[in-house]
């Protein structure tokens, strides 16, 4: 207790060091995740440079943020599966087998072999519900294999890989379905499938409100219990950095406008006489995005502040000590894929709905996508460490390189030339600097 | 402190388990009273920890009977053993090194608020109240303990123990990794627990430990106990003898265990 006290008048007081480490570490600001955030400052400033002005407008940070969002929302399943020392080769293939099945339950099931009609008010849903409880049990299936079945995940993934891909053109062979239920696009995105304008700043509010919430009331039950807290100086850094990214992003999304010719309709539908220079219509922040911002606190959520996380982890860390800890350990590897397969039922709904179609090729080569972003995200292979926030970090690098080199009209394979060895590059820096750190 | 009309605190029966062909532990019985230290000593395979591993449900046995309070129960896995109130320091410590003091010294038994979510604040509290009576130098709280000393490590799996309130504590090699001043702190709190009223199984190789700190010592050679003695009644060439030959006290001569110091 003393020792307690005696900590918070020294640090209560002490202005704002010089020292860059210490000002993190009294922040309590991940390190990790704030030189990712400083990769990502310099990659974007970067492309903004060298494409002369084309990388940091509204319209290209807004479409990158919808495309990093289907890989992001699987990248923090992949974090847990990955800190759980295993592997999930088969989300790609997962992907495109139940983007299938979702389309088929709207396009066809539903309103044909039921005979129920198209555009049904609970079409999405169902076909959302189908997807997503069907990726639950595909997901907790190859989790039991993994778990109960002693066959490694490696193996019991890749044939699941070969499967689930397989299967597609059982479904309907190799034809494209389409097009999906009105209601249901929307979650792909675009101008229809976002929340506009006051919608944004309402969430943006609410975030803010929340992330103070968080840090005060933290700070205050560490109070109570007498332990060292942040310095006030530091949460307000926390809060105020946090309400800028926040209202930085809302004034992004909501500066992009709808495309000129879908709002000269809009306006034409609405019987309003367009201003000159066409109308203005703010797009706001896009649904699949929204849903990432969920699916990313909902899974630190489970991650961090779960009994469920905390198993994951320390079954990362000594699988053995986790055992005698009295930690059913092979249960929570099966919830941990079956969680995986839900993420990737979800991610299946924005890319086909974004699309507005089924394809056979849908999610070929995301599960590589999804490794390189959890792994760029600061995710270990030996287990135990990696941050589903990182992980979400490291999709939007991936994406912002992808799209970056699209403007400076790189071709696909150099791009994945360029991709591969940031991948490597990113692993090996990491590893320097955590070898470096337990010195 | 041997009162034969006095229910032993745990009683393990006719105890075996065997891996492929080999009998690692055979036909062992053993019992332990409240407030008494057992040592459990022998060679390298002999068997010590395979029987413990038993106890405290790491590994449930082929066969025989565990009896804790003369009541037979089962203990198929750890979280049985906790149950029935025993708990274990291990050799290998047991520690997720990923993850800081708290979180290991409340590893499957977590603290949560009504809403199941983790109420770290109230695991670190505890955790620092129970250090500061093991090891009052422990600072180091939000750290993974991968970065922690090895005296500091073996701090933490104590304090593991201890803090549930444990009736039966299995100790594996407590000392092994520690320096003579943690050893010495390890030896107190090691009577303080006895005086409690806790019962002991003290695993270890060092016989002068064993010597210092048990009521009774049962020797195992090859999966078996070659006897089970109290403490006062034998000399240390005598268990010496036991752990090198596994030949019990009144079989072993002169020249054998003058042979010992050849």
């Amino acid at each position: 207790m003393t020792e307690a006290t005696s900590v918070r008048q020294r640090t209560s007081d002490t202005p704002p060091s010089r020292s860059i480490r210490t000002f993190l570490a009294s922040t309590e600001i991940d390190t990790r995740l704030a030189g990712m955030i400083g990769a990502l400052a310099v990659i974007w400033i970067g492309f903004h440079v060298m494409s002369g002005g084309l990388f940091l407008t509204p319209r290209n940070l807004w479409n990158l943020s919808v495309q990093s969002s289907s890989i992001a929302i699987m990248a923090t399943g992949m974090v847990l599966i990955i800190v759980s020392r295993n592997i999930d080769l088969s989300v790609g293939s997962l992907l495109g087998f139940l983007g299938y099945t979702m389309a088929m339950v709207q396009a066809i099931w539903i309103p044909t072999t039921l005979g129920l009609g198209f555009e049904q008010p609970y079409t999405w849903i169902v076909a959302l519900g189908v997807g997503i409880v069907l990726g639950a049990a595909i997901g907790g299936l190859q989790g039991f294999i993994v778990a109960y079945g002693g066959v490694p995940s490696f193996i019991v993934t890749l044939g699941g890989f070969l499967i689930w891909r397989g299967l597609i053109f059982r479904y309907a062979q190799g034809q494209t379905i389409a097009p999906m239920d009105a209601t249901y696009s929307l979650i792909g995105g675009g101008p229809l499938g976002s929340l506009g304008d006051t919608g944004s700043w309402i969430v943006g509010a609410v975030a803010i409100v929340v992330l103070a919430w968080t840090v005060i009331s933290s700070n205050r039950r560490r109070r109570a219990y007498g332990f060292p807290v942040r310095p006030t100086w530091a949460m307000a850094t926390v809060i105020a950095a946090g309400s800028a990214a926040v209202l930085g992003f809302v004034w992004v999304a909501n500066n992009y406008f709808w495309p000129p010719a879908l709002a000269t309709r809009y306006a034409l539908e609405r019987g309003i006489t367009e201003p000159a220079g066409g109308l203005q219509i703010p797009t706001g922040i896009a649904y699949p995005v929204l849903i990432l911002i969920g699916v990313t606190l909902v899974m630190t959520y489970l991650a961090t502040r779960r009994r469920f996380g905390r198993y994951v982890y320390s079954i990362g860390g000594n699988p053995e000590a986790a055992e005698l800890g009295g930690i059913n350990v092979r249960r929570t590897i099966v919830r941990v894929y079956a969680l995986m397969g839900i993420l990737v039922a979800i991610s299946a709904a924005v890319q086909t709905a974004r699309l507005d179609a089924a394809v056979t090729n849908l999610g070929v080569q995301n599960e590589l996508d999804v490794i390189a972003a959890a792994v760029i995200g600061g995710t270990s292979f030996a287990g135990g460490i990696g941050t589903v926030t990182g992980a979400v970090l490291g999709a939007v690098v991936m994406q912002s390189l992808r799209s970056g080199m699209v403007l400076l009209r790189f071709d696909s394979p150099t791009q994945d030339i360029v991709v591969g060895i940031v991948l490597v590059a990113a692993v090996g820096l990491d590893a320097l600097l955590r070898r470096r750190s337990t010195r | 402190m041997n009162d034969v009309a006095r229910t032993p605190l745990v009683e393990m029966r006719d105890i075996r388990v065997a891996f492929g062909g080999v009998h690692a532990v055979e036909d062992v019985s053993i019992d332990l009273f409240a407030g008494e230290v057992v040592g459990l000593v022998g060679g390298n395979g002999a068997g010590k920890s395979t029987l413990m591993r038993v106890l405290s449900g790491a590994h449930p046995a082929d066969s025989g009977e565990i009896r804790i309070d003369g009541r037979h129960v089962s203990i198929t896995n750890p979280r049985d053993a906790k149950t029935h109130g025993i708990e274990t320091i291990y050799q290998t410590l047991a520690l997720a090194d990923n993850i800081d003091a708290p979180a290991n010294l409340f590893l499957g038994r977590e603290l949560t608020d009504r809403t199941g979510t983790l109420d770290d604040a109230a695991m670190e509290s505890a955790t620092r109240k129970v250090m500061s009576r093991l090891n009052p130098n422990f600072r180091n709280f939000k750290q993974a303990v991968k970065s922690l000393s090895g005296g500091q490590r073996q701090s933490v799996a104590i304090a593991r123990a201890v803090h549930f309130n444990a009736r039966i504590l299995i100790m594996d090699e407590p000392t092994a990794a520690l320096g003579p001043a943690e050893t010495a702190q390890v030896r107190d709190l090691i009577r303080q627990l006895k005086a409690e009223g806790i019962g002991i199984f003290l695993i270890s190789h060092d016989i002068h430990d064993v010597f210092d700190l048990s009521d009774r010592i049962s020797v195992m050679y090859h999966g078996k106990v070659v006897g089970t003695v109290i403490k006062s009644e034998v000399t240390t060439d005598e268990v010496l003898a036991m752990i090198i030959m596994g030949k019990a006290p009144g079989e072993v001569t002169e020249r054998e265990l003058a042979a010992l110091h050849g």
